[in-house]
């Protein structure tokens, strides 16, 4: 299928669309709030109005791009899709805003803070200094922005590479921005993991995958970022390389996002989407085939787990609860929502941090009322918020195997 | 067939997460097996009314459908019932009931209730939440049909016009007088049901209700509203607004979805499923048999980036029908099964499907899979197509359910059953 095609082909799903409003039962952002007015009506109802003229729907800009819309569509349309075009075409019309440019971009807000890391989380937690930020630049004072670790995962990785006669599963990680610069633990405990099952972990050169700039609605900068990530990745999937992410987001924008919505369609694509997985359900699909090391050592916590929007948008079910089914005297509590509310960047912004709150409320609310000993979560901007909602320590499901097998 | 040394596959894989598929995965997994329930979206059951409509209509109207089931079945044996035994479907009832938490259900195959719906007409329903049951028509005294002017979809004056006119057939009075309430002034000009039962959980709007409804109501008067009080905490805001009214209430089912009944009845049950051990797969499609030496090894499922083999010991089929793409009819007239491949009993390309009245009983009404009485889908020559796979629901053909008012009962009943098959072949 060409660009052109495919293009076509997530539009044209609007004509699936039977208003059944199942969508719009389904939205966690229109259920807290009526500058939202829903999936439904933002999307196949709004899209077969929209032609070449000046975008007048400003509400698009309140979509927090989690997707759930079109993991509970029973047609197959492509409602968060065919919304985020949309958007980005708005955004376009109106102008982006600065702060938008500036949050959208990891990597440059990595390699400015990295090697000043003290002094940037020491303003990043300064409540004046939030409070200017959030005057100027409109980052809410309040949102939970991440803490640079001061060093990266990759120069870790530089001083620990994989022996020449580790495993033969041969394994190219895609370890994303945040575990490079703001949870390098959690690389280096995804490799111990996959590394103890037999797995040779190879590191390509990587960038972000411009999920950022694509929910700002840059995609043009956004196609740049993923064509040059899958320039890197793609001779190794050639080779055979299953690539694992740990950051199930970014994941997921190699394995459908980029085609379906910012309409990237070439052979490096095609190869890396066939072959990315992320981590959990990497390793749970070594289980289902009797393959995954079981030598788990008991760890007598009680977690929770909530499965992030974009963990659902794989349709791979939730990987996450098997594998910690797995764990002696663990205790797993499911959680049942849909969202945290952060959705990537959306809950950062001045105007849509109360929002986001509201749409954690649920989430916050089950967590606190379980008293977990940690919330697991696969997705690194939803553990920021699910502390920042709960004040419980929040990690990768892969951080409780590691501990499991005894690996620190 | 089960793969390699130490897999562990799951027990079951249902393809399916409306009634049939749910009731199916549940039995299975609270009898310890594991299993994963495969959907592509969230499920029609969200736009149902939430009713279990056994058999309404043969197509005179029916009373009980337990004393009609045995003739009706002889006169259909085609018909999915024709496989289902009155204590199947008797015991696929009390199960349910027994299934849906604090949404609770009231009734049984013994008799029908007719609860009037959006738009006044009384409807066969065997069983039904309890907050739908004092519509009965039959037992109610005079009724003040109530709407919600924020709610576009619902209009008290069309019900209570329609109910005094249904008088006549159902042999006793029907006294309706409708009201419509403003409790939100300052609230948004318009909300859908879902919105309004979300408005319902807060008290002080429920207050606002209360005291309209309390101005408004006279005498001996059952309220009728449409059913949107409350999600979450349905039976609180019900048992509630009647103390706070002091009169009995009645949720009246919204004609236009979403249906808030039908939500309740979906999370019940698939709250109910989790907690069993169940998991579910959504956004996902079965997209074809898996086959190992000629045998029904597991579902190719289609996720994000590619179709994966997905191992199992038995499959259940609960896709649907016509309506919710289980079977498909592309434009030559070819009907056809996607999830497995099955062979599909339907007019065939060149016969004739569908006759010009809109509301005629079509040929391709009945289309749907054939099945044997454990509910494995045979062929041609009536035997199972694979002794591991069995259908449940709107796929089975056979049924006209929107005629004869009889889908939730195959759905209840045969999803209950197929699950029964699998656990005796389990041990």
């Amino acid at each position: 299928m060409t660009a052109e095609q495919e293009f076509d082909f997530i539009r044209d799903s609007l004509d699936h669309c039977v208003k059944c409003t199942i969508c719009e039962t389904a939205c966690p952002v229109a259920a807290v709030t009526p500058l939202f007015p829903g999936p439904k009506y933002e999307g196949p109802q709004a899209e077969r109005l929209r032609g070449a003229g000046p975008s007048v729907d400003a509400s698009l800009d309140y979509c927090s791009s989690c997707g759930i819309c079109t993991l509970a569509c029973p047609q197959g349309v492509h409602v968060a899709e065919i919304n985020s075009r949309a958007r980005a075409v708005m955004k376009q019309q109106h102008g982006i805003p600065i702060r938008d440019q500036l949050i959208a971009r990891p990597p440059l807000q990595g390699k400015l803070g990295t090697p000043v890391a003290p002094l940037a989380n020491f303003v990043l937690s300064n409540r004046l200094a939030r409070l200017v930020a959030e005057k100027t630049v409109g980052i809410h004072r309040n949102a939970p922005v991440p803490k640079f670790a001061g060093r990266t995962f990759r120069s870790w990785a530089r001083r620990h590479p994989a022996p020449a006669t580790a495993g033969t599963r041969r394994v190219a990680y895609f370890h994303g921005c945040s575990t490079n610069y703001f949870e390098p633990g959690l690389g280096e405990k995804a490799v111990a993991v996959l590394a103890h099952n037999g797995c040779r972990v190879v590191l390509p050169r990587q960038e972000c995958c411009g999920l950022p700039l694509q929910s700002n609605g840059i995609f043009d900068s956004a196609r740049s970022y993923v064509r040059r990530l899958v320039a890197g990745l793609a001779p190794y999937a050639r080779q055979g390389y299953t690539i694992v992410a740990t950051s199930t987001s970014c994941g997921l924008m190699l394995k459908r996002e980029a085609r379906e919505i910012l309409g990237v369609e070439d052979d490096d694509l095609r190869v890396v989407s066939s072959q990315t997985y992320d981590i959990c359900e990497f390793l749970a699909d070594l289980d289902l085939a009797g393959e995954l090391k079981t030598d788990f050592q008991p760890v007598p916590l009680t977690v929770t787990y909530h499965a992030p929007c974009q963990q659902q948008g794989h349709n791979i079910g939730k990987p996450a609860l098997d594998l910690l089914g797995l764990i002696p005297e663990l205790t797993v509590i499911e959680l049942d929502r849909a969202c945290c509310g952060i959705a990537g960047t959306y809950g950062l912004k001045r105007e849509k941090y109360d929002i986001a709150m509201q749409v954690g409320s649920g989430l916050f609310g089950d967590i606190r009322a379980a008293e977990p000993d940690l919330a697991v979560c696969d997705s690194e901007t939803c553990r920021w918020q699910i502390t920042h909602g709960t004040g419980r320590t929040s990690v990768h499901p892969v951080e409780v195997m590691y501990r499991a097998y005894g690996l620190s | 067939m089960n793969g390699p040394p130490g897999a562990r596959y799951p027990d079951v894989i249902v393809l399916g997460a409306g009634l049939s598929g749910l009731v199916a995965a549940i039995r299975l997994a609270e009898a310890g097996l594991r299993v994963v329930t495969v959907a592509k979206g969230y499920g029609s059951m969200r736009l149902s009314p939430a009713t279990i409509d056994i058999l309404g209509y043969r197509p005179d109207p029916v009373d009980s459908p337990a004393q009609a089931l045995p003739g009706f079945a002889a006169a259909h044996p085609e018909h999915p019932y024709a496989l289902i035994g009155p204590d199947t479907l008797a015991d696929s009832v009390q199960w349910l009931k027994e299934h849906v938490g604090t949404y609770a259900y009231v009734g049984d195959p013994g008799e029908n209730m007719l609860l009037p719906t959006a738009i006044g007409v009384p409807r066969p329903s065997a069983v039904a939440p309890e907050t739908m049951a004092g519509g009965d028509v039959r037992r109610a005294g005079p009724l003040l049909i109530a709407g919600l002017g924020v709610l576009k979809d619902f209009h008290p004056s069309i019900a209570a016009e329609n109910l005094q006119a249904a008088t006549t057939a159902y042999g006793r009075a029907v006294q309706a007088r409708p009201v419509m309430l403003h409790p939100s002034a300052n609230g948004p000009a318009d909300v859908n049901s879902l919105g309004l039962a979300r408005q319902f959980e807060d008290g002080a709007f429920r207050s606002a209700v209360a005291a309209e409804l309390r101005a408004a109501v006279r005498g001996e008067e059952t309220i009728g509203l449409p059913a949107v009080l409350g999600m979450d905490q349905a039976r609180s805001v019900w048992t509630e607004l009647q103390q706070a009214v002091g009169r009995p209430v009645f949720e009246i089912p919204t004609a236009v979805p979403p249906s808030v009944p039908g939500m309740r009845l979906a999370r019940a049950l698939q709250d109910r499923l989790r907690r069993a051990g169940g998991r579910f797969v959504f956004g996902a499609q079965a997209v074809g048999p898996e086959l190992r030496n000629g045998k029904l090894a597991g579902v190719r499922i289609r996720s994000a980036a590619r179709v994966t083999p997905r191992m199992c010991r038995w499959v259940v089929l609960a896709t649907g029908g016509l309506g919710a793409g289980g079977i498909e009819v592309d434009l030559s007239g070819a009907v056809s099964e996607h999830s497995l491949g099955l062979p599909v009993h339907a007019p065939g390309p060149g016969e004739t499907g569908f006759l010009p009245g809109y509301l005629s009983d079509h040929p391709m009404d009945t289309a749907g899979l054939r099945v044997d009485h454990t509910l494995r889908p045979v062929g041609p020559d009536g035997e199972p197509v694979y002794p591991n796979a069995y259908a449940a629901g709107a796929v089975i053909g056979g049924a006209r359910p929107w005629r004869e008012k009889s889908g939730d009962g195959i759905s209840l009943s045969t999803g209950y059953l197929a699950a029964d098959a699998i656990l005796k072949e389990a041990g």
